[in-house]
């Protein structure tokens, strides 16, 4: 899900209007209040109700973060498939219909009168609103048999097109001891603040920026830890699951097939967490991560097709290296509150600052094509470095840059969630000696609620709304030569649920 | 869900509304402030009507008609070691952990309830399995306390040890609210449990003559796997079939309903399984007697290690006769069936 492109602010009085108009929804909300929601296929399997795994679902509470680490069992004698009622189905369908507004600053072509060849063009801002719909996820997981397990999730963007987000197979509690468990295929790294169960919605808020900021101009795609990645992952944890660890092995490839990107290039994310008991606050987790590894910065190409030039799948060469490293920190001040805090230090080898590495084109509306006809298009276009003996411009340096998330979550009930998130991400070091200090920098905004109407094993239902402000420094030169932010916004409202 | 976000890093380069610009957006300007505040604002609308709604819905289809009373929450408290439980501080982990099963009124009435076997325990009538007390006397604190961190096996009771100490102490004094029991009647008094002697294939022997003795073998089957003459006719306390414990299955990691020490099981069959068919011995049992049993009922769970199939082993896997060297000044004529097997 998410995907659903950038907007802006209201103008004044509709912004007052909006506000309080969602004020008001709020409060008839939860005096409407009677009785949260999960995997319907976990939940029906168990017995329980979404609220025991999740603090909010998707989000997981540490109930939930051991029921996934011991490989979605509850390490109990029915674990094994062969305890449930043959019509079991281990499936849950999750689509979210939604309306949303979108704001953001768009290049729009000018015209004089009588004259149809656009005459130039001006950056204006282009806000729209309207019905809308999410991607279709299959869940599938559960266990093969007792401490073999598994999850597929094939989902579809909102026109329908399907790729394979996650498929992976793990074999856990090796000789009958939690710290040994094995994972291999396509999975979400070990966050401890996960992206992909995240409580956001909206296109710059549903993703965490620090798990995928890249420089401007950067062409290193593989240290984004938000996407779901090839590889091979140990993990082990305490049998309460308040002592985590994880080691994986990763192809460089940022998880897309066939090897277009990547090859020969290996990647490491290893993880380290732990949990204290503090009485009626809670577990307070603390713990660090480093994701570090190389990646090709070369391809050889076939222009031989007339399509331009293409990557020649598992050709890349000319490794180079990065490194994504931090701290996690997940802070309870009682049932009712909580603070999720990532930070990082992130640094790509001066090649990927110069845009070497990236040989994954997208075809201007978001989606992978594995050519690019028009290289002078610019961002949409791959970053081709297919020159033998290519020399780094005088003075190229590693980029590197700081980034801090914030989320902050007020439980009401475990049915009404209201949530913020503020991030900011800032360049250290440019690539390019001259350019403007803060170009790339992003401050993100987030706020809103979720409210599950009834709490059940069965299904999950849960209205939302959310507003995102997301500001990029990659606007003009400003007097004292930074780059001035530019701000998309996003207001949506919907209905997700799963069944 | 998750597509790549570095089409959103870059997306306002491409909107796929180029063709528009805000010029002849103008003369809608007035229109479309309108539509931009009604739009969320009737959306909204709907859907909270249709919460409520959903809600009276799902309430006609209770057997109980009406609002439901609010639960008192009375100022029950437990004690486990130097940590003070409230239950006051338990009703919002009750709700979002426990009530799916046992129910928001502690009546095991939770909407789970009717597809699990067994049932869920029912906090108005306070009996509970697990217990280090006698017999029809109220567990302490402490034997709660690790029925929620231990979880139940053969049931669909996790093992809540996620909690901190204190959250699980609140817990605990939570679901005294829902029976008079707590406000009347104290805690029975822990049972003493002796060392255990050391394992011999005597006390193995002298175990396994206890448990045709005592008909262990009617419920239990003669080699301990649930299948015994009785096996089908057993009921709990409130007439929901049960079955009896089976030794026979799962390996090294096998638990059983509260435990899976030595003295846990010593604790098992001296107390009792409260709300079950399962007795307590402690009146016919002798604390050695009891050890000898607990020996024997180890050589049952036969895929499991243990120190107890160590000495049968070495003995080649026999239990030799028991040989009674202290035998009643009376004739005893009650033999048991099934002894020696």
């Amino acid at each position: 899900m998410r995907m659903w492109a950038q907007s802006h602010l209201c103008q004044k009085p509709q912004r007052v209007s909006s506000v309080l108009a969602a004020a008001f929804a709020l409060i008839l909300l939860i005096l409407s209040s009677h009785s949260a929601s999960a995997l319907p296929a976990f939940a029906r399997k168990y017995g329980l109700r979404c609220s025991a795994c999740h603090e909010s679902w998707p989000a997981l509470n540490n109930f939930g973060l051991k029921f996934r680490d011991n490989g979605y069992q509850l390490m109990n004698e029915r674990d094994s498939p062969i305890w449930q009622n043959p019509g079991y189905w281990p499936v849950t369908f999750r689509i979210t219909p939604i309306w949303h507004r979108l704001s953001s600053l768009n290049q729009v072509d000018t015209y004089t009168p009588g004259n149809l060849a656009p005459t130039g063009s001006v950056t204006q801002r282009i806000s729209s609103s309207g019905f809308d719909l999410s991607g279709l996820d299959f869940h599938t997981g559960g266990t093969l048999e007792k401490n073999i397990s598994f999850y597929v999730l094939p989902s579809s963007d909102p026109t329908g097109a399907f790729h394979f987000e996650s498929v992976n197979a793990r074999i856990d509690n090796i000789a009958g001891s939690p710290w040994l468990n094995i994972r291999l295929g396509r999975f979400e790294l070990n966050n401890l603040l996960s992206e992909k169960r995240t409580l956001w919605l909206t296109g710059n808020g549903g993703i965490y920026q620090t798990y995928h900021f890249i420089p401007v101009g950067d062409g290193n795609i593989f240290g984004q830890m938000g996407d779901n990645q090839f590889g091979l992952e140990y993990m082990g944890h305490s049998v309460d699951d308040k002592t985590r660890v994880s080691a994986a092995l990763l192809s460089s490839n940022d998880g897309n097939v066939n090897l277009i990107t990547g090859a020969n290039s290996y990647s490491g994310f290893f993880t380290f967490d732990q949990g204290f008991d503090t009485g009626k606050l809670g577990v307070q987790r603390v713990g660090a991560y480093a994701f570090v590894g190389e990646a090709a910065t070369y391809y050889l190409t076939n222009s031989s097709g007339g399509t331009g030039a293409v990557p020649i799948p598992g050709s890349g060469i000319g490794n180079k290296g990065f490194s994504r490293v931090g701290f996690y920190g997940q802070f309870y001040l009682g049932p009712h509150f909580d603070l999720n805090v990532v930070t990082q230090h992130g640094e790509d080898n001066a090649y990927f600052g110069q845009g070497y590495g990236d040989a994954i084109a997208t075809d201007g509306n978001g989606g992978a094509t594995a050519t690019c006809s028009n290289p002078a298009n610019g961002p949409t276009c791959p970053f081709l470095n297919n020159t033998p003996g290519t020399t780094l411009p005088t003075g190229s340096r590693s980029p590197t840059w700081n980034g801090y998330t914030f989320e902050a979550r007020y439980v009401y009930s475990p049915q009404l969630i209201f949530k913020a998130v503020y991030e900011a991400e800032r360049m250290s070091q440019q690539a390019t000696p001259g350019t403007a200090s803060n170009l790339g920098n992003i401050n993100n905004y987030s706020i809103g609620y979720r409210y599950n109407p009834f709490m059940t094993s069965r299904a999950g239902f849960a209205y939302f709304g959310e507003f995102n402000l997301f500001q990029d420094a990659v606007g003009p030169l400003n007097s004292s030569n930074k780059a001035t932010y530019q701000n998309t916004s996003e207001l949506l409202f919907g209905i997700d649920f799963d069944f | 869900m998750g597509m790549n976000p570095l089409a959103t890093r870059f997306a306002s380069a491409d909107f796929g509304l180029r063709v528009l610009t805000m010029n002849s957006l103008k003369p809608m300007r007035f229109i479309s402030a309108i539509l931009f505040t009604a739009i969320p604002c009737t959306a909204i609308l709907v859907l909270t009507f249709a919460a409520g709604f959903t809600a009276r819905a799902s309430a006609q289809d209770e057997p109980l008609v009406g609002p439901k009373p609010p639960v008192v929450v009375k100022p029950m408290v437990s004690h486990i070691g130097n940590i003070t439980g409230h239950a006051a501080d338990g009703k919002y982990d009750y709700r979002r952990y426990c009530a799916g099963c046992h129910g928001d009124y502690g009546d095991s009435n939770g909407e789970n309830a009717v597809w699990l076997d067994p049932k869920p325990r029912d906090f108005t009538i306070a009996t509970f399995k697990c217990r280090s007390t006698l017999t029809g006397t109220l567990p302490t604190d402490e034997d709660l306390f690790n029925t929620i961190g231990r979880g139940v096996t053969n049931s669909n009771m996790p093992i809540w040890n996620t909690f901190t100490k204190q959250e699980r102490a609140d817990l605990v004094a939570y679901i005294k609210i829902f029976s008079p029991r707590w406000e009347k009647e104290k805690a029975g008094t822990p049972i003493t449990i002796p060392a255990e002697p050391p394992v011999t294939i005597e006390s193995i022997s002298h175990g396994q003559a206890l448990f045709a003795k005592l008909e262990c073998w009617k419920c239990h089957g003669t080699h301990g796997e649930g299948d015994g003459p009785s096996a089908s006719t057993l009921t709990d306390s409130k007439d929901n079939p049960i079955r009896p414990y089976n030794f026979a299955l799962g390996g090294n990691d096998s638990r059983f309903k509260c435990g899976s020490t030595n003295q846990d099981i010593y604790k098992i069959f001296m107390t009792g399984v409260d709300g079950t068919p399962m007795p307590s011995f402690a009146d016919v049992i002798q604390p050695n007697d009891a050890w000898d049993l607990v020996h024997f009922l180890r050589t049952l769970q036969v895929h499991r290690h243990s120190k107890e199939n160590e000495v049968l082993m070495a003995a080649h896997g026999v239990i030799p006769p028991y040989v009674d060297k202290n035998p009643p000044p009376a004739a005893d004529t009650n033999k048991a069936p099934g002894g020696g097997q």
